[in-house]
């Protein structure tokens, strides 16, 4: 039944979603973005600290006018818990960020602000639909089908998360593995402004990030914290495969996590907001699923594009990235007028070219890959040589 | 250690737009494993697989969180099938 033809049809509007809808409709592109959400933001999930660099380059100066919380100036990272707990702090203000500016985000803010940016530029952003299949023929995606509903594309961008069953269907991804997936679980706490300035010593508009590993008798869980504007962000995070390894549940870690004598008293008085959770699929390079084919790009969370550095989790910046090099793929794609995998083949080489699959790939190499870029910290090393001061391993 | 949780609660706070008539998922209630059941019902940050005293299987999907932790760790067992829900239901992140 398709009266029309989109040059480009995208499923899912979170942050690479939204940025290719944004830079290709910005090149004049019929872009129709598919959410199956009542906005964009209300499925999605962050811990979350968002590193602006990749959006930089999108909308400049962004976060002048964006909902963002607060800025990263000071990060914390613990071992242990409670009483025995050992924690270095940067000032990341002094520490020059290898990926320059970061800051608290919530999501389902953040991305209703850069949907209207999206729809500024022009493009079509319907919600509240699940898309169900593709449509395929001989391996060649062209359009999308949602309940009676079949819309086509020269082109089809899925960005539909960390289960992208589209993709999983399309046989271009395999189900994750337990040792492949991480569940995060978060609670946002709601705190007076001044009362977080003065617990966390910021001042307005300053964020703490703070990660904690091997938490629990059992060690099985991390967790992180971050500051909002009037809200904290905390939570637990477990790769699934650890379930086995303990007796404990996982609403149960972040309660015990919550309730340790170090944190409890920062969250006192503190009401809950909201409870979320997510899958993050962390399973590096092995995890990569087939990246583009005819007429198909993979962006974001669905394309596995995550990175647990170490010293920090990355997934909203590899992100925003993917989708920017998805869009500059098919506005390529469109010049040629060839959609097939022989043009969008260029995508996974810019990604290869760009930090995301660097990060992807594991923290040395992405380090590596920030070293090339003229930095000169190394937080890793900063933080195990203080560790290791410390007594910790 | 701390008191024992109570998810429900959390979850009270959450806006659902629920879909009383269909699960988007399908659990096998009668699934024998027990040891299989344990760690899902473990796993789920929504705690919407609840055991009754008699060890009789629970599921709950309208408090879902919609991660798909049951789906990596139990799918063709305990998890028969899973899907998100049809548009506009399920959660809905006010916050996020």
């Amino acid at each position: 039944m398709s009266e029309e033809r989109f040059d480009c049809i995208i499923v899912g509007g979170g942050l690479a979603g939204l940025t290719a809808a944004y830079v290709l409709a910005g090149e004049g592109q019929e872009v129709l973005l598919v959410e199956k959400g009542n906005y964009s933001g209300a499925k999605n999930m962050t811990g979350g600290r968002l590193y602006g660099h990749s959006l930089e380059k999108v909308i400049a100066d962004f976060a002048a006018s964006a909902p963002v919380e607060r800025k990263v100036v000071k990060e914390r990272l613990s071992r242990g818990v409670g009483d025995d707990m050992v924690t270095v702090e940067y000032d990341s203000a002094g520490l020059a960020c290898p990926f320059g500016e970061s800051y608290t985000v919530l999501r389902g803010k953040f991305d209703r602000w850069l949907a209207d940016q999206a729809e500024e530029q022009g493009a079509m952003l319907i919600y509240g639909v699940r898309v169900d299949s593709l449509l395929e023929e001989n391996g060649k995606v062209f359009g999308v089908v949602a309940g009676d509903e079949e819309m086509e594309a020269n082109v089809v961008i899925l960005a539909d998360g960390a289960n992208s069953l589209l993709a999983q269907n399309l046989g271009y991804k395999a189900p994750p593995q337990i040792n492949q997936a991480t569940v995060g679980v978060k609670e946002v706490i709601g705190l007076s402004e001044e009362i977080i300035n003065e617990r966390f010593n910021l001042a307005s508009g300053e964020g703490l990030a703070w990660l904690f590993y091997g938490n629990g008798e059992d060690q099985v869980y991390d967790a992180f914290l971050y500051t909002n504007t009037d809200s904290v962000s905390i939570g637990v995070t477990m790769m699934l495969g650890e379930i086995d390894h303990t007796q404990n549940s996982v609403p149960q870690m972040l309660e015990d996590f919550k309730n340790n004598s170090k944190i409890a008293p920062l969250l006192e008085g503190g009401r809950l907001m909201e409870y979320s959770a997510h899958l993050i699929p962390e399973g590096g390079e092995n995890m990569l699923p087939k990246l583009y084919g005819d007429g198909i790009i993979l962006v974001g969370d669905a394309a596995a594009l995550c990175a647990n550095l170490g010293f920090t989790l990355r997934g909203m910046d590899l992100a925003v990235e993917s989708g920017l090099l998805a869009a500059k793929t098919v506005l390529a794609a469109q010049e040629q007028g060839d959609f097939s995998a022989d043009t969008l083949c260029a995508y996974e080489k810019a990604l290869q070219e760009s930090f995301v699959l660097a990060c992807v790939k594991g923290g040395e190499s992405c380090l590596a890959a920030v070293k090339a870029g003229g930095y000169e910290e190394d937080p890793i090393s900063a933080f195990n040589t203080a560790m290791g001061e410390a007594g910790i391993k | 250690m701390a008191a024992k949780v109570n998810v429900a609660e959390k979850l009270g706070v959450n806006k659902f737009n629920t879909d009383e008539k269909n699960s988007h998922i399908d659990v096998d209630k009668g699934y024998a494993d027990k040891k299989e059941v344990d760690r899902v019902l473990r796993a789920c940050p929504a705690a919407i697989y609840t055991l009754d005293d008699n060890g009789t299987l629970f599921f709950d999907y309208l408090g879902c969180l919609e991660c798909g932790t049951c789906k990596v760790l139990s799918e063709g067992k305990l998890v028969k099938s899973w899907n998100y829900p049809v548009g506009t239901k399920g959660i809905e992140y006010r916050l996020g």
